[in-house]
């Protein structure tokens, strides 16, 4: 048996790290990890930040992203092992032989030139084709990656085209060069749910049809599932688990594994409207200052005390815009807010104490949302001071409450925001919500910037709370599996209104809008097949319209 | 009308608006205050009919706003009144010390910009390493001496103690053959490059930085370009901007610069000049100095602003 | 709390400095206008450390008096601009709206000229005393402190505990002082003392002109202009405010890069 393309064995990486006040120090990140890859197949590396995942990719070019770097081990491709060759060669590799797809093209392509000449650069410089046949093999690609106008499109600047076309772009000067490899960095991450699908489809049929192997990286395991023939679990630059994707989805071995499958999984029961609406929001229309344009059209929805309405919708559907409505950051044109039982002042300077204390909010950002000088006690305490009078002894006993409600105690009092990590910060919001008392708290996005293990956490840490308090939420999100676990009523938004609106079996039924269809069928779900089964079932419709 | 062209447009008008401002604030710094002109000029001693006579012959009884634009109306037709202190025509005064001061600024900045440059390149080479420590070691002294004595030390060693160059411009002379004029000024050549190359270098070297930490040279990278590719193809094209503006910028600090430079080396330029009026409160001459002070800086600005929009490709090319 | 070496050094030379300025009288061995030579630009000896002048004056008294005006002007200066500038800098940002519009036009126009030139405008026509050298020199510097304070304000105004604060009700008042203000500081403080240098810088080009503190008043500035002849007779006497300057103006500097990175640090700490 000739050797795999690539072969890795126990390969280390490090970096130079800066912490404030110390002296710059070398840790490795990587430590020992070994794969194969055969011609034509696809090799996906999962793993939460910090994994180390986009930096082995990134070794397989024998590059490292600054102070990183390669400290020892074997990366074997095409039959030799490209960091112990002169730097001409790694130079021919880069572009030629393996080739990089990025987490943003937007950020990948040199704003100052054309995409044709971007796209074909690598491939003329490496002397794989001539300009002619390069470009003409660009032409192609675009075609066969569904990108509009083929034949014109690499005339265009980078900012010519749209986020997801550009993406599909950058797989295109991926692939151009005939490489026999190549790395994908996350390259869906960063786009709306129904882009993805698109981007997905095309790089998984552009994989299919030219044969190239490909390395794809990112840590959402159901996208992972429907492109790669094995996958490699990492945690911490460990491997945790490797094998092929029907082991890895269906007999996960390690508990890790099986934690990352099982993500977003949480089942929720829910439950019938009950009593009066603590929350009624009617015929909003709202529109920034300054602007000739309505972002909000006519919105209307009820949340019902200690119940869950989730707003789902992509960027710039104006889900957030209605928590600014809500809390009388924007007062709207028309309609108003009723508020248990009360009908709210439009804006926020005229609503009385009662008014915002009831009505709480916790942010995406938990990093900004608190005041860096100020201690986790300072910033729980805050609300108990102003709200309630609380002081000395009696504040602390109800700091340290909360703090063992949200599961982490009492040692955390006197600790800064910069010491906690994405998910401990979050609950510290959620502890400063919750000191307030509120009939009802906005989640705005609340688990979007953390690893799927640690959001499930949040999520779980909520819906308990919401148990014990019989507090409601209105939950703003992009992300339907986190609508599944944690909604009892939806309202999907589009473009500014409000598309389906209903109890979450209701909205989750057939049969469904258009838009409402296109965006529960491009979540990725975490089984094999579900990808082709998709596009089969797109091709059908479009045959039958 | 596309979006450039109405940018461009703009940035002139605005440039154009701001100089008939500061126009206004420079004649009106000079009238608001609660010192008088005829006094300053005759002292405390002068009796009142002379000071009296005097007031009527500046015309300083008219409403100020009335002087104001017979002021602006006469700068508008290049002319730039009477000195008091000589009673000659500034315009004349000006003219020749104007391209005095413009052809000493024009030699430093021939020397400093391209050396300024290829410093900061250098910088960007060997970034957190000895060149660019030293680099930047020297930057952080020059710009804690001031001008003055930069030229003094300049003048002292290589001037007077080794005898290499004329220790003073004094030697200048408009209509001598360009080395001679060269030799004169190569002390404050030297001490305006110095000055301004701080400055100039360490903003070169973060523009650059800046670009060549874009993800595009990363892409440029990976598709196994060479140095020199990637720094021509990828990084020159989106620095240019920046660097121009870092140089525009600089050259109008320059010209703040000379003013000082001048008095240390007796160059018979603007800066000495207008030095000179101060002391002797020849204020009609402070004004023409001053607003054409501002006028070059206010232009070298919007020059910088003119290359900015003119680079960016969002602009050039709309969607 | 540890403290780099670098900032410690230049923390000492700064105190130093500030010290030399305050105790002046009791440093200098002669008095700043005390002619104690008959000869001029005399080399440094046992009785004259530094010295002396061009009309005999002890150089080394000179410096410490000069040192002691000097600071005083930029130190004062420092002050005016400050105040003035934070203050405003923090209303056009808290305030937005016209207030923000009419404050920041009118600091763009004064910074489209440059400061020394309309420095030497004004100075055309006013007296030239120390109070109108403060004047002058601190409002012409408040315009960049104002576009600092107000573009560092906007930028923690926009931060969701701002908003967390507005929604929960605070005033105004409590906004500035414990949400606003806390996390300014840092580069407020750092920013003040690379404003002090160029106040040192600006009050000794001013002098050296001729239109700064007047003789025979002492200072860095002065000192260069009454000795600049003796250079080129080869007396270095001109040159002693150089090495001054330069090092107070690298101490602060180090200092103030201190307080800066600590802030940045503490901001940027992740997990």
């Amino acid at each position: 048996m000739s050797d795999p393309l690539v072969k890795v064995r126990d390969l280390k990486i490090g970096a130079t790290v800066y912490p404030p006040g110390e002296k710059p120090h070398d840790i490795e990140i990587v430590h020992g990890v070994s794969f194969d890859l055969e011609k034509g197949k696809v090799l996906g590396l999962i793993g939460e930040s910090g994994a180390g995942k986009s930096t082995i990719g990134l070794a397989s070019m024998a590059y490292g992203r600054g102070g990183v770097k390669i400290t020892g081990g074997e990366v074997w491709i095409n039959g030799r092992d490209i960091l112990k060759t002169s730097f001409k060669d790694v130079r021919a590799l880069r572009g030629g032989e393996v080739t990089y797809v990025s987490q943003s093209a937007a950020a990948s392509f040199n704003p100052a030139k054309k995409i044709m000449e971007q796209v074909t650069e690598a491939a003329i410089e490496q002397g794989k084709f001539s300009k002619k046949d390069a470009e003409a093999r660009a032409r192609a690609l675009f075609a066969k990656l569904g990108l509009p106008d083929p034949d014109n499109i690499g005339e265009r600047y980078p900012h010519q085209v749209s986020g997801g076309q550009l993406q599909r772009c950058m797989t295109a000067l991926a692939l151009c060069p005939e490489p026999d490899l190549v790395v994908f960095d996350e390259p869906t991450t960063a786009l709306d749910v129904t882009t993805q699908i698109d981007v997905l489809k095309a790089i998984k049929e552009a994989i299919h049809d030219t044969g190239v192997a490909a390395l794809y990286i990112t840590h959402d395991l159901a996208v992972v599932a429907q492109v790669s023939d094995d996958i490699m679990v990492l945690r911490h630059g460990d491997m945790v688990e490797y094998g092929d994707v029907d082991q890895i989805i269906n007999a996960p071995r390690e508990d890790y594994t099986k934690a990352l499958v099982s993500v977003r999984s949480i089942e929720h029961e829910e439950k019938p409207p009950s009593g009066e609406p603590v929350l009624s929001v009617r015929n909003i229309t709202a529109r920034y200052k300054g602007t000739k344009f309505d972002v909000l059209h006519n919105v209307n929805a009820d949340l019902y005390p200690g119940q869950t309405l989730a707003v789902v919708g992509e960027s710039g559907s104006g889900k957030s815009t209605l928590a600014r409505v809500i809390t009388g950051l924007l007062p709207p044109r028309e309609g108003e807010i009723e508020f248990a039982g009360r009908v709210l002042s439009p804006d926020l300077a005229s609503r009385t104490r009662d008014d915002l204390r009831e009505l709480q909010m916790i942010y995406q950002m938990a990093d900004v949302a608190m005041n860096p000088r100020q201690t986790v006690g300072t910033i729980i305490g805050r609300p108990l001071e102003f709200y309630f009078g609380m002081k000395g002894a009696e504040k602390r006993k109800r700091i340290i409450e909360l703090l063992d409600e949200i599961e982490l105690g009492e040692g955390f009092i006197d600790r800064y925001p910069a010491e906690l990590s994405g998910g401990q910060k979050q609950r510290v919001c959620i502890a400063r919500a919750l000191a307030a008392k509120p009939k009802m708290i906005i989640c705005d996005e609340v688990t979007s910037a953390l690893d799927p293990l640690v959001a499930d956490g949040i999520l779980k840490l909520l819906l308990n709370l919401q148990k014990i308090e019989n507090v409601a939420y209105l939950f703003i999100t992009h992300d339907l599996a986190t609508v599944r676990a944690i909604s009892d009523n939806i309202a999907v938004m589009y473009q500014g209104r409000v598309q389906r609106y209903g109890s979450k079996s209701e909205v989750l039924s057939p049969p469904f809008d258009d838009y409402t269809d296109l965006l529960l069928g491009s979540v990725p779900e975490m089984r094999l097949g579900w990808l082709e089964e998709v596009i089969a079932n797109r091709k059908m419709e479009s045959a039958g319209n | 009308m596309p979006l450039i062209v109405k940018l461009l447009v703009q940035r002139i008008a605005l440039g154009l608006f701001l100089l008939l401002l500061v126009s206004a604030l420079i004649f009106a710094g000079t009238i608001i205050l609660p010192g008088d002109v005829a006094q300053s000029i005759l002292g405390q001693s002068a009796t009142p009919e002379a000071l009296a006579n005097l007031r009527a012959e500046l015309g300083l009884n008219e409403p100020a706003l009335q002087r104001y634009f017979s002021w602006l109306g006469g700068l508008m037709q290049g002319d730039l009144g009477t000195a008091l202190t000589s009673g000659r025509d500034i315009g004349e005064s000006i003219a020749q010390r104007l391209s005095n001061t413009l052809f000493l600024a024009f030699w430093a900045a021939i020397v400093a910009v391209p050396l300024a440059i290829f410093l900061g390149l250098l910088a960007v080479r060997y970034r957190e390493r000895w060149p660019d420590k030293a680099i930047s070691g020297v930057t952080l002294a020059s710009i804690s001496i001031p001008e003055f004595l930069i030229g003094y030390v300049l003048m002292f060693f290589f001037g007077v103690k080794m005898g290499w160059f004329y220790p003073t411009a004094a030697a200048f002379r408009p209509d001598a053959p360009l080395l001679d004029k060269l030799d004169a000024i190569a002390l404050p050549v030297a001490t305006l490059t110095l000055v301004v190359l701080a400055h100039m270098m360490r903003m070169t070297r973060a523009a650059i930085l800046n670009v060549m930490q874009s993800a595009y040279i990363e892409t440029a990278e990976l598709k196994g370009l060479n140095s020199f590719q990637v720094i021509y193809r990828h990084a020159f094209p989106n620095a240019i901007a920046p660097i121009v503006n870092v140089v525009m910028l600089n050259l109008a600090y320059l010209v703040v610069g000379v003013v000082v430079i001048e008095v240390v080396f007796v160059y018979p330029g603007m800066g000495q000049y207008l030095v000179d009026s101060v002391s002797k409160r020849d204020v009609p001459v402070v004004q023409a100095c001053g607003i054409i002070f501002a006028a070059v800086y206010i232009g070298l600005n919007m020059i910088a602003d003119i290359v900015a929009i003119l680079s960016n490709p969002r602009l050039r090319h709309p969607k | 709390m540890r403290i780099p070496l670098a900032a410690a050094i230049g923390m000492f030379f700064t105190a130093l400095y500030f010290l030399a300025a305050i105790f002046a009288p009791l440093l200098a061995p002669y008095g700043y206008d005390e002619v104690v030579s008959s000869g001029f630009w005399d080399p440094p000896s046992a009785e004259f450390l530094l010295g002396t002048d061009g009309i005999g004056r002890d150089l080394l008294s000179r410096m410490i008096y000069g040192g002691r005006t000097t600071i005083f002007v930029a130190t004062a200066a420092t002050i005016l601009s400050f105040t003035t500038g934070s203050v405003l800098g923090f209303l056009a940002a808290v305030a937005g709206g016209w207030v923000d519009q009419l404050l920041s036009r009118f600091v763009d126009l004064l910074m489209s000229i440059p400061s020394l030139i309309f420095a030497l405008v004004v100075l055309s026509v006013m007296p030239v005393t120390l109070p109108v050298l403060i004047v002058v020199m601190g409002l012409l510097d408040s315009t960049r402190v104002f576009r600092l304070s107000r573009a560092v304000a906007v930028d923690i105004e926009v931060m969701d505990y701002v908003e967390a604060a507005r929604l929960r009700g605070e005033k105004t008042a409590w906004i500035i002082f414990r949400e606003i203000l806390p996390n300014a500081l840092s580069p407020l403080v750092a920013e003040m003392g690379l404003r002090f240098i160029f106040m040192v810088l600006f009050v000794s080009t001013l002098s050296f002109l001729g239109l700064g503190i007047q003789p025979p008043q002492a200072d860095w500035g002065g000192i260069v202009k009454e000795n600049a002849e003796g250079i080129v007779y080869g007396a270095p006497a001109a040159l002693m405010p150089a090495f001054a300057i330069a090092t107070l103006a690298i101490s602060v500097n180090l200092v103030a890069d201190w307080i800066l990175n600590r802030t940045t640090s503490l901001k940027g700490g992740r997990g």
